[in-house]
C-alpha cells in the first residue's frame, strides 16, 4: 500500500519470535513519525498473583512465564528470595545451578541460531524448509539443542518447567556418574559449537550499527547465574538498587512495560551487552573462536549477535565440562528460614538480565513480587534500531522494508511471552 | 497429500508448542510426513487453512482471543489443547478468584491500555475440543502420540489414571508414607513419569485431576502430615487450578 505522502507498514503477526507481537511504522514524507512494537500477548499478571503465596513458591510459579527460559526465572527467584532471608548459595551448589544454566543457554541458542535466525540468512521461510537442502546443518543444531536439553533433563527432571530447583539449592543432587554421563555428548557438542561459531562468522551481514548502552552483569567469571549490573559507560550498581537504577514506563501500544536507565536512558541486555562487558572472561576456547570469527573488542551490530551467540555456546560447554570435572556431591540444600524482608536477584537468561524482587512477611507469604524480563527492557533500543533502519531504507517497497525490519527484530531473538507484562509489524507512509 | 497440522498460541509461556520443536530426534522424520502449515513460533511461511489437526496452546482471556478461537475451530478438522493453559485455564486462572482492576493496576501505571478478560478459561470453555493433552508443560511422548493416532484415524492411547501407578512402575520410594513429604500424585493425572518423586520432591499437581481423584482423602492425609489448611489450598491452586477447584472432595462414586 504505497502512497507518496503517506505511508504505513504492518507486520501482522511476527514469525519465528517466542511469544506474539507485531509492528507499525508511520512514515509521513520522508520522514517516519513513529515506530511501535506493538505486543499483544495477553497479559498474565503474575506480579498480582504472586502476592500471598508462600517464600518457596517463586521458582516454579515464575518458571511458568517462559517456555524457553525457565531456568533463569528459577534461578532469579531462588536468589532473590535467598537474599531476603540473608543466605547465600553459592559453592557447589552455586556451580550446580551454573551448570543448569549452561544447559538452558545451550538449548535456547541452539534453538535461536539453527531454527529461527540462520534461516534469514539463507532465504528460507524455516528451518524445516531449510533442511531440504542443508539437512545435516540443521540435525547439528537439533543435536546442540538436545545436548543442551539433556543437562536440564538430567539435573532439573525434565527439559521445560524442571522440577528440581528448590530454594536453597535442589531437591536432590546428582551421582558423580549421572553427570559423567553427560561428558561424550558435552565433548561431541563442543565440536559442533566450535563449527557453528565458524559457520555463522561467514554469513553475509547487513550494515547496521547502532550507539546504545549495554547492561550486563560482571563479575569474576562471565556471568551467568549471579553477578554486579554495570554499563558501557562504567556505571555499576548493586543488584539491590536496580529499581533506582532502571525505570520501567508504560506505551499505549504494548503489553509489556519499557525500560531506560535514570542516568542514561535506552539500553540493550543481552548476548551483545555479556560480550563487551565480560568478553576476557570467556573460557579459551570461546575466547579463542570470538577472535578466529573476526569479533572485536565489542560488536554493535544486532545481526551478529547470531555470532556471539555460537561463541556463549562454546563457553556454556567448556563451562559445563569444568563444573562435572571437579564435581562431588554437596548436601542438596541449605537451609533457608523465612524472615521478613526485601530481596533481590539478578541473573543472565539467554536474553539478558532477568530482575526479581520480592517483599515477604513474616509469616513467610509474599506481600509483594517484581519482575523484569530482558526483552521489555531491551523494546526502547529494539524501536531505535527500527526507526533508523526504516529512515535509511524509504527507497524500498513496503514488502522488502518489512522484511528487513522482520530480520532485525528477529535478531534481538526477543521473548514475548517474557515481556507481556511483547510483535504485528505495521507500517504508515504518509 | 500431506496432512496439514497447525499450531496456534493463546495465553501461554510457549513451552507447550516448544515441546515440538524440543522433539529433536523426530522433527524432521515428522516434517515429512505431514506439512507443518502455520507454526508462527517455527516458520513465517503460511499456509492457509482448512487444516488437519490443530494444536492449541494457551487460555483465552482476551475479547479478540474469544473470537480468534472460533475462526481457529472453523478451519480445524480436528482441534487438540495442548497443556494446562489451554486445557484448564492455567496459572493465569488464578484471576479468576481475585479482583481483576485491582490485578490490572497492580502490575500496569494505566491499566486503561490494557484489554483483558476478568476469567482466563480453557479452550473448552469456547469451543468443542476433539481431545486435551495435559501438562504444564506436556510430556514429549504423549504429544508424539497423539499427533501419531490422529494422522492414524485412531484414538490416541494416553491413560488417565493418577501419577501413582507411573510412579510405582519407575519404583520411585513414596515420598508421603517414607519421609512424609506433601504429594498430589494420588490425585493427579499421569504422563509426567512421575519426575518429583523421583527427585525426592511431592508430585505437584501440573497435570491436573486424574480420573475419579479422590481430594476430599488426600487433604485429610495431607493435614494428618502437618499442612495447614491454607497450605493445602495453596498446592491446588497452581496451574490446574479450575480443574481441581471443580471436583468435589466427596469419595468418587
Amino acid at each position: 500500500m504505497t502512497h507518496r505522502h503517506e505511508r504505513i507498514l504492518n507486520i501482522g503477526a511476527l514469525a519465528r519470535v517466542e511469544g506474539e507481537g507485531a509492528m507499525r511504522v508511520r512514515v509521513t514524507g520522508d520522514r517516519v513519525e513513529q515506530i511501535g512494537l506493538n505486543i499483544y500477548e495477553p497479559p498474565r499478571f503474575f506480579e498480582a498473583f504472586l502476592r500471598g503465596r508462600a517464600y518457596t513458591e517463586p521458582p516454579d510459579i515464575t518458571s511458568r512465564i517462559c517456555g524457553i527460559c525457565p531456568v533463569a526465572y528459577q534461578m532469579s527467584a531462588c536468589r532473590a528470595v535467598e537474599s531476603a532471608c540473608g543466605v547465600a548459595v553459592d559453592g557447589p551448589l552455586g556451580d550446580l545451578r551454573r551448570l543448569l544454566y549452561c544447559g538452558e543457554w545451550i538449548q535456547s541458542h541452539a534453538l535461536h541460531i539453527y531454527l529461527l535466525h540462520a534461516p534469514d540468512f539463507l532465504g528460507y521461510p524455516s528451518a524445516v524448509e531449510m533442511a531440504r537442502a542443508y539437512r545435516p546443518l540443521i540435525e547439528r543444531g537439533l543435536e546442540l539443542k538436545k545436548t543442551g536439553n539433556m543437562i536440564i533433563d538430567r539435573l532439573g527432571g525434565r527439559p521445560i518447567h524442571p522440577v528440581n530447583v528448590r530454594i536453597g539449592g535442589f531437591h536432590r543432587v546428582p551421582t558423580p556418574r549421572e553427570l559423567r554421563g553427560l561428558v561424550p555428548g558435552l565433548r561431541r557438542a563442543l565440536e559442533d559449537a566450535l563449527a557453528t561459531v565458524r559457520w555463522v562468522a561467514g554469513f553475509d551481514f547487513p550494515d547496521l550499527t547502532f550507539d546504545h548502552e549495554f547492561l550486563a552483569l560482571t563479575g569474576e567469571e562471565y556471568p551467568l547465574e549471579r553477578g554486579t549490573p554495570r554499563t558501557t559507560t562504567g556505571a555499576s550498581f548493586e543488584v539491590a538498587d536496580f529499581e533506582d537504577e532502571v525505570v520501567e514506563y508504560q506505551v499505549p501500544h504494548s503489553t509489556a512495560l519499557h525500560s531506560r536507565l535514570v542516568h542514561g536512558g535506552r539500553y540493550l541486555t543481552g548476548p551483545l551487552a555479556r560480550f563487551a562487558l565480560n568478553r576476557d572472561r570467556l573460557s579459551p576456547l570461546a575466547h579463542e573462536a570470538a577472535a578466529d570469527a573476526g569479533l572485536g573488542r565489542e560488536c554493535r551490530n544486532p545481526f551478529q549477535s547470531i555470532v556471539v551467540r555460537a561463541v556463549e555456546i562454546v563457553h556454556a560447554i567448556e563451562e559445563a565440562l569444568r563444573i562435572i570435572a571437579s564435581y562431588e556431591p554437596p548436601p542438596p540444600s541449605v537451609p533457608v528460614p523465612p524472615r521478613a524482608g526485601r530481596g533481590h536477584g539478578a541473573t543472565e537468561a539467554p536474553r539478558g538480565l532477568l530482575f526479581h524482587r520480592y517483599d515477604i512477611g513474616a509469616d513467610g507469604l509474599l506481600t509483594s513480587a517484581r519482575i523484569v524480563p530482558p526483552t521489555s527492557q531491551n523494546q526502547a533500543a529494539i524501536e531505535e534500531d527500527l526507526r533508523h533502519l526504516v529512515q535509511e531504507r524509504l527507497d524500498l517497497d513496503d514488502e522488502a522494508l518489512t522484511s528487513a525490519c522482520e530480520r532485525t527484530i528477529r535478531s534481538y531473538d526477543p521473548c514475548i511471552s517474557c515481556a507481556a507484562h511483547f510483535l504485528d509489524l505495521k507500517v504508515v507512509r504518509s | 497429500m500431506a496432512p496439514k497440522l497447525a499450531v496456534w498460541k493463546f495465553a501461554s509461556c510457549d513451552g507447550c508448542q516448544l515441546t515440538l520443536l524440543d522433539c529433536e530426534d523426530e522433527l524432521l522424520t515428522l516434517a515429512g510426513e505431514i506439512e507443518i502449515a502455520h507454526f508462527l513460533e517455527a516458520s513465517s511461511a503460511v499456509t492457509e487453512g482448512p487444516y488437519d489437526v490443530s494444536l492449541v496452546e494457551g487460555s483465552i482471556s482476551t475479547p479478540a482471543d474469544a473470537e480468534k478461537i472460533k475462526e481457529v475451530r472453523r478451519m480445524s478438522r480436528r482441534l487438540v489443547t495442548i497443556g494446562a493453559c489451554a486445557t484448564a485455564g492455567g496459572i493465569q486462572a488464578l484471576r479468576n478468584f481475585a479482583d481483576i482492576e485491582e490485578f490490572r493496576s497492580v502490575v500496569y501505571a494505566r491499566p486503561e491500555y490494557v484489554a483483558t478478560l476478568a476469567e482466563s478459561t480453557p479452550i473448552s470453555a469456547h469451543v468443542p475440543v476433539d481431545f486435551e493433552l495435559r501438562g504444564c508443560p506436556i510430556d514429549r511422548g504423549q504429544l508424539l502420540e497423539v499427533l501419531s493416532a490422529f494422522l492414524a484415524g485412531r484414538s490416541p492411547g494416553i491413560p488417565n489414571h493418577p501419577v501413582c501407578f507411573e510412579c510405582k512402575m519407575r519404583g520411585n520410594v513414596c515420598v508421603m508414607v517414607a519421609h512424609g513429604t506433601p504429594c498430589l500424585g494420588p490425585v493427579t493425572h499421569t504422563g509426567c513419569g512421575a519426575i518429583c518423586p523421583a527427585y525426592g520432591r511431592g508430585c505437584y499437581g501440573c497435570f491436573g485431576p486424574s480420573a475419579r481423584p479422590n481430594t476430599g482423602s488426600l487433604k485429610t492425609w495431607l493435614g494428618d502430615i502437618g499442612m495447614s489448611r491454607p497450605e493445602i489450598d495453596r498446592a491446588f491452586s497452581t496451574f490446574n487450578v479450575t480443574a481441581f477447584t471443580e471436583v468435589s472432595d466427596d469419595p468418587p462414586a
